[in-house]
């Protein structure tokens, strides 16, 4: 494949970070015949090994697309992608595709969200686990069969020997995922990225998926990116909580920080609209009025504005100026033009009170 | 699996009974229908002077006195069991199965299937060949670089492969390889494989790519679009996560699972090859099955007609069970029964 | 012999013409103009030599009905057995009206007729063999002549023996059933050198009848009925090595043929090899590339080649023969308005024999306007027009024509003309150009027709060949072909314009003509051992036909052949109907 090279005028060129993985103005562009997508505009982040990320935000904010393009398998064809994204001292954007290949599955690794359609159909499951292991270590075919085998049974499969030569349509969705999960981690990642990993699966099943990407997260020591929609997944496993809205980042906190103390009415209105389990509910859920924004007609100004209910409360600022990501308390950031005291206050007074 | 191919195999034979009773029919009792009377149809067998006593004679040589419940009958006997057959002074005996005597030279039809066979099998299997590979191939290029160049150039010569006539496209290259500039030998130039292979494999090049020509360019286009839709899986993007090569992703990744579906078209294709790949044998003067059909067709030679009709619907549904079983074998979650 | 001529039907070269247009043309071929000369076979065997060995190619986009000697009715099987097979006689290997001679072959003489023309004797000349070594006796000339006259089995080829043979009583049921010695009584075997046919009628032609393939002599051990044509034994220069139905047939030299037994053949090749069921389109293309020699079925060119073969470089090797074909149109005097005279004159005159030409393919691929029933190839030929037509200035029928045609039809009581059906085949589009260019001529004096088209295979067996179904569907007129079965004009009209013709299927006197002038002419012109008498009554005939009205001819058949730069001794032969002669064929 000779896809044209992502734009990298702007890669590149930083220093090298000292986090594990630092994601630097990241921009992830789809021209198409109806305009430009941008599917990603301008995002920052960083993580270190041990600790988990969760990544919120509706379809269609690019969390997604960030993660994919973290691992180089965005559409090279037809996406223009600028900004920096180091791996453990490694510029990615800028690098040479066979590269970024070489570090797939290997240094990081991806589990997706159906495990039905992510496996091929035609290979067993074991075949499928030894293929991600010998692309990176020049291991017999035996050997290779032994650490799949291995690997099924940490993941909790049972009779992992046998199990090994069924096909992925042999397997429950559990299990199914489970396996999904060995196949990530059979080259020990340093990053593992979970792409809604537990969302086609029943939720009996859901805790258990997420109990042991917890456990083998400690067992390995890997940085991991949740990507989910689902507030409660990363109230379970996060560290830290990036909001997404149409391409950026609306609030970047500590997973404490972004539940008890939010500070963009997005994420309000994520937490409004998020069943809870753990206490009585007063009233019933309260969605975020509208629906996701255009990513070819990204509203001015505040992206949100068209559906926030405080946007008036900024005269016209919230139409007319972009909203900068910015550090309001330490480890939290937010991107709102509202005040901070004000946005205390609405929390505090309105929100808080009917969760 | 195998109870599988038994109820198969006995699905085929009620299968051919069907085909054959079908030829009868048509055969018999369409022109009856349409008001002509035995004698009449007797007519037409016995050559240019067609006096009462000859058509008494051919409907006596040929069975056609008897009705036509009762040929059909004896046809199905010396299938099972042969028969005798009178050629005037010497009397040949035809061993089960025997597959009747062509009302036109009185030749046996069995024999004369199997000294055509060959030359369709060489013709077809040939272009068969050829034309996976380069349908195939070219789907595949095509589908990666879609919107290239080189994917527009060749889906237009695809189209065009699709739409030209083997009448237009054999000619052509006759004209132009064998007579312009003498590569390749001319029509008519078949000879059998065991007699000479090197001329065999001569004088079928350009049969085997004006045939491969129209098929490869269907392939193509079917490839294509196979390998576009498979590129966009899951399992495709699963593939690369797990930083296989690309050349890997497309070749034991995505083509495997484009070509499943090819493979039940492929099997069709092939099938009614088999029976005879009649304007290409036509236009290069291959004597196969094809011709053999179309000539028995058109001199109204029943017994032939039958054969050939047989043969192919025996190919087609023995290819059929083949892809069928071949299918079970590369799609694990297909299961026979 | 109008079945002799298989049509490609395989669309004749419609592709050809704008494909190959482009890259086939005469790049090849040498020295522009240098070669023998445009028609100059149809005069002279072309390019003489008595040069031996090498291998004459010949290719036919169909089939033999059966190369079996005894068993076809093909006209160029019967010029071609001659390869392998020697009758007592046959025609001079020669060009043009010399052609037409009738020469003595496996006999030493002409027939000796005695009886008044009812007894035939023929001397064979001795030496003769077979290409196993065996002798050709008298016996087996007979047994040729009874095997395939007289069985159920070998049905494609001419009964004229049988119709003219004296039969035995009770019948006699061929030699396959009727296994007695002595066979069928009529031809008498005296001695191994001589053979007597007794006619139950005077038939002065007889030369010619014993001039067909069925003369050729047959061993009896060796007969194997339906399966002969795949083990045919030689009595030619020729033997076949192999004949594979669908496929090819190969001959190489029969080692026991005697140049002094046989004054008349050359035997030029060594090797002859016939490759059947080729595409016709492609066999032009070979003949025009010199990879092939001959088209074996001599009907000419492809359409999509003419425009080839008449390009400067191409013409000298090109010749324009009378195909010995007559295409007409035949009146049956039973459908009304037919039945009356003046009607069938005013369509004699109404039909525009030009535009029935121009639908057939113009002169060259089409023929020439024909006035008589008799082509001009033909022994026996007389010129004369009795409904002469004129052409407008600017097409069409004159004036002058169309008021002869409507003075008719008011004679007739039909003066605003009349409605009728016209027949043709419907798989030869020409022929079916042809009906409709009838149609729109005759339409202008208001005779109103409607064409039905039949398939060849059953035109005559089933449709217009069935007196009943003419006249129950009302077909008043039918477009057939005909040539003779031999050259004469007893051969040629016999079978068209006699009452015995007539039959009640299969027949080819479609007009139902049982005129007794008509049958009494040809009748006494076949008892009338002088020739030059003969000719001239076939003459008469034809007048007579043409009197009644009831057959209109349309064109004399011509076609574009083509002889290859290479081929020799390559002239017409008016006895198999205007193809080259094959028996003296060779390469350079």
């Amino acid at each position: 494949m000779t896809g044209t090279a992502p734009a990298a005028e702007t890669a590149g060129t930083g220093d090298a970070p000292a986090s594990f993985l630092e994601v630097r103005d990241l921009k992830i562009h789809f021209p198409t015949d109806d305009g430009l997508v941008k599917s990603v505009d301008g995002l920052s982040f960083q993580l270190e090994r041990g600790r988990t990320l969760g990544i919120v935000g509706e379809s269609g904010s690019g969390k997604s697309v960030t993660s994919l393009g973290i691992l180089g398998l965005h559409n090279k064809r037809n996406a223009d992608v600028s900004g920096e994204i180091w791996l453990d001292g490694k510029e990615l954007v800028g690098a040479s595709q066979a590269e970024v290949r070489r570090l797939r599955g290997r240094n990081m690794s991806m589990i997706f969200q159906d495990p039905l359609s992510s496996m091929h159909p035609f290979y067993t499951v074991g075949h499928q686990i030894i293929e991600a292991y010998r692309v990176h270590n020049d291991v017999s075919k035996a050997v290779a069969r032994k650490h799949a085998i291995d690997m099924l049974g940490r993941v909790g499969i049972p009779k992992p020997d046998k199990r090994v030569d069924d096909y992925p349509h042999l397997f429950s969705g559990g299990m199914r995922q489970r396996a999904m999960i060995a196949m990530a981690l059979s080259c020990d990642p340093e990053l593992l990225i979970a792409d809604e990993p537990t969302t086609a699966l029943d939720v009996t099943v859901q805790a258990q998926i997420l109990d042991l990407i917890r456990d083998l997260q400690q067992e390995f020591n890997s940085a991991v990116i949740m990507i989910t929609h689902d507030l409660g997944v990363v109230a379970e496993l996060a560290d830290d909580i990036l909001v997404m809205y149409a391409g950026r980042a609306a609030e970047y906190a500590a997973v404490d920080d972004a539940f008890h103390r939010p500070l963009h009415p997005y994420t309000w209105g994520l937490l409004g609209s998020m069943p809870r389990l753990d206490r009585e509910r007063s009233e019933r859920l309260l969605p975020i009025e509208g629906s996701p924004p255009s990513l070819i007609n990204v509203p001015s100004g505040c992206a949100f504005h068209p559906r926030c209910p405080y946007s008036e409360l900024n005269g016209d600022r919230s139409t007319t100026e972009r909203p900068e990501l910015i550090e309001l308390e330490p480890g939290h950031k937010a991107a709102c033009h509202l005040p901070l005291e004000k946005r205390r206050e609405i929390w505090n007074d309105e929100i808080r009170a009917k969760l | 699996m195998f109870a599988y191919i038994i109820r198969r195999l006995i699905g085929a034979v009620v299968m051919l009974l069907l085909v054959s009773l079908v030829t009868f029919g048509i055969f018999f009792w369409l022109p009856k229908l349409a008001g002509q009377t035995t004698d009449q149809i007797a007519a037409s067998y016995v050559g240019k002077a067609p006096t009462a006593e000859a058509i008494q004679d051919t409907k006596e040589r040929l069975g056609l006195d008897k009705p036509v419940v009762v040929q059909y009958g004896n046809y199905l006997k010396a299938l099972a069991v042969g028969k005798d057959y009178k050629a005037g002074p010497v009397t040949d005996h035809c061993p089960a199965p025997c597959m009747g005597y062509s009302f036109r030279s009185s030749q046996p039809v069995l024999e004369t299937l199997l000294d055509r066979a060959p030359a369709t099998l060489s013709l077809a299997i040939g272009a068969a060949i050829v034309w996976l590979g380069v349908g195939i191939s070219t789907g595949v290029v095509s589908a990666l670089r879609r919107g290239s160049v080189w994917d527009r150039a060749s889906m237009i010569i695809a189209l065009a492969g699709v739409s030209l006539p083997i009448y237009f496209t054999g000619l052509v290259s006759l004209a132009l390889f064998s007579y312009t500039f003498k590569i390749f030998p001319g029509g008519g130039s078949y000879t059998s494989v065991t007699d000479n292979p090197l001329r065999w494999f001569e004088a079928l090049v350009l049969p085997w790519v004006t045939l491969a020509f129209l098929y490869a360019a269907m392939y193509a286009r079917l490839t294509r679009a196979g390998m576009l839709e498979t590129m966009n899986e899951d399992y495709i993007r699963t593939a690369r996560a797990k930083g296989l090569p690309e050349r890997t992703v497309v070749t034991k990744h995505a083509l495997r699972a484009s070509l499943t579906p090819i493979m039940t078209i492929f099997g069709l294709d092939l099938g009614l090859l088999l029976g005879g790949a009649v304007l290409t044998e036509n236009t290069f003067g291959i004597p196969g099955l094809g011709r053999l059909a179309i000539d028995s067709i058109r001199s109204g030679d029943l017994p032939m007609v039958l054969g050939v009709t047989l043969l192919t619907a025996t190919s087609i549904i023995v290819i059929n069970l083949i892809v069928d079983l071949l299918y079970a074998v590369v799609d694990p979650r297909v299961r026979l029964g | 012999m109008n079945k002799m001529r298989p049509i490609a039907v395989f669309a004749a070269g419609v592709v050809a013409a704008a494909g190959l247009a482009a890259c086939g043309g005469g790049d090849d071929s040498g020295g522009s103009g240098s070669g023998p000369g445009y028609n100059a076979g149809n005069q002279a065997q072309v390019n003489k030599s008595d040069k031996k060995g090498g291998t004459l190619k010949f290719g036919d986009s169909d089939d033999w009905d059966s190369p079996d000697p005894g068993n076809t009715y093909y006209a160029f099987s019967q010029n071609f057995a001659r390869l392998y097979g020697r009758g007592l006689t046959t025609f001079k290997p020669a060009a043009g009206k010399e052609s037409l001679e009738v020469v003595p072959d496996l006999a030493t003489d002409m027939g000796q007729s005695s009886d008044g023309g009812k007894t035939w004797t023929y001397k064979l000349r001795t030496g003769v063999k077979y290409d196993d070594g065996s002798t050709v006796t008298s016996k087996d000339v007979k047994y040729a002549v009874e095997r395939s006259n007289y069985t159920k089995e070998l049905q494609l080829g001419p009964k004229y023996f049988k119709q003219y043979l004296v039969d035995n009583k009770p019948a006699y049921k061929g030699p396959y059933e009727d296994k007695s010695d002595e066979g069928l009584k009529s031809i008498e075997t005296p001695d191994d050198q001589t053979i007597v046919f007794h006619l139950n009628t005077p038939f002065q032609e007889f030369d010619y009848l014993v001039a067909m393939s069925q003369t050729m002599p047959v061993p009896k051990a060796k007969d194997t009925g339906t399966k002969y044509e795949t083990a045919i034994v030689s009595s030619g220069p020729y033997k076949v090595d192999n004949y594979t139905r669908g496929k090819s047939m190969t001959l190489s030299r029969n080692p026991n043929w005697n140049q002094s037994t046989d004054p008349i053949r050359k035997a030029l090749p060594d090797k002859i090899e016939v490759q059947v069921k080729q595409n016709a389109d492609d066999i032009d293309q070979r003949l025009l590339a010199g990879s092939l020699d001959m088209d074996i079925a001599g009907v000419g060119v492809q359409s999509g080649t003419q425009p080839k073969v008449l390009t400067p470089e191409q013409k000298p090797y090109v010749d324009n023969p009378v195909q010995g074909f007559l295409r007409f149109m035949s009146l049956n005097q039973h459908v009304k308005p037919l039945d009356n005279k003046h009607c069938r004159v005013a369509v004699q005159y109404a039909t525009d024999k030009v535009a029935a030409q121009t639908a057939y393919g113009g002169p060259l691929a089409g023929g020439d306007v024909a006035t008589t029933v008799l082509p001009p190839s033909v022994d026996g030929y007389t010129k004369f027009d009795l409904y002469p037509q004129k052409q407008a200035e600017n097409g069409g029928l004159d004036e002058a024509t169309v008021a002869k045609a409507k003075q008719e039809l008011q004679a007739c009581g039909k003066p605003d003309g009349f409605s009728t059906k016209i027949s043709a085949r419907s798989d030869r589009p020409k022929e079916v150009a042809m009906a409709e260019a009838i149609q729109q001529s005759l339409a202008k004096v208001g005779i109103k027709v409607s064409i039905v088209q039949y398939p060849a295979g059953d035109y005559f067996n089933k449709y217009v060949g069935v007196p009943k179904y003419v006249h129950e569907h009302g077909i008043g007129m039918m477009i057939m072909a005909w040539a003779a079965d031999w050259p004469t004009g007893y051969g040629f009209l016999a079978q068209i314009v006699h009452g015995d013709a007539i039959k009640p299927s299969g027949g080819n006197n479609l007009a139902e003509m049982d005129d007794p002038a008509v049958n009494k002419g040809l009748d006494d012109a076949i008892a009338n051992p002088d020739k030059a008498a003969r000719m001239k009554a076939y003459g008469e005939v034809d007048k007579l036909v043409m009197g009644t009205a009831m057959e209109v001819p349309l064109v004399y058949a011509k076609a574009l052949m083509y002889r290859p730069k290479r081929v020799t001794n390559a002239g017409i032969t008016y006895s198999y109907g205007g193809m080259y002669d094959y028996l003296n064929m060779g390469v350079e």
